[in-house]
């Protein structure tokens, strides 16, 4: 499943609104989490998952062609951790 | 760093905020939105969300785990996993957001 075809069952399930609305709420959504994760927050969604930001120290590194090291900045990146239900549910339970 | 936890009612809150629905309806989307990509999920489908990220449900093979406490063995059965791969945007604008 792409956004578009997200977009277009939620649009499917309420004939009252515009699809262009539709395609705002959809986006909102994803961007106040992206937005969240920017700011350091959690986005926790019980039953769903929650998407966090970890820290990734700085460490030496090595370019895996030329065998040279480079000094690796320390960095922070977006993690996800799948909720209990969706996990029960991937499972048959 | 932040260090706030954002709930389903902060994103239907946005929801609201920007298309003006009312907060119960708005609350119902931020479900549906949910539900629908569970369900996808659930069925074995990838969700890919462009400029967000992609969920992909992944099949791990049965194998003997160790209790790490007792040391006793514990058979783990075959199992589905979800993984989230965040797309590159999410990961500049995460990274850069978080820069000290």
């Amino acid at each position: 499943m792409i956004r578009s075809e997200l977009i277009q069952k939620i649009a499917d399930e309420n004939p009252h609104l515009y699809q262009r609305d539709v395609e705002r709420i959809v986006n909102t959504i994803f961007e106040e989490i992206t937005n969240a994760m920017a700011r350091g927050d959690r986005v926790e969604l019980r039953g769903f998952g929650a998407f966090s930001v970890k820290k990734r120290d700085a460490r030496i590194g090595r370019n895996p062609r030329t065998g040279e090291s480079v000094a690796v900045e320390e960095k922070h990146v977006p993690f996800f951790k799948t909720g209990k239900l969706l996990r029960d549910r991937l499972n048959g339970k | 760093m932040g260090d706030k936890t954002l709930t389903r009612m902060d994103l239907s809150e946005a929801v609201f905020r920007e298309v003006g629905l009312s907060r119960n309806e708005s609350a119902e989307l931020v479900e549906a939105v949910l539900q629908h990509m569970s369900d996808a999920l659930v069925d074995g489908e990838q969700v890919k969300i462009s400029s967000f990220g992609t969920f992909s449900v992944r099949e791990k093979a049965a194998r003997v785990g160790r209790n790490p406490k007792t040391g006793e063995e514990v058979p783990i059965q075959p199992r589905r996993v979800l993984t989230f791969r965040p797309s590159h945007l999410m990961k500049d604008r995460v990274a850069a957001g978080n820069k000290r």
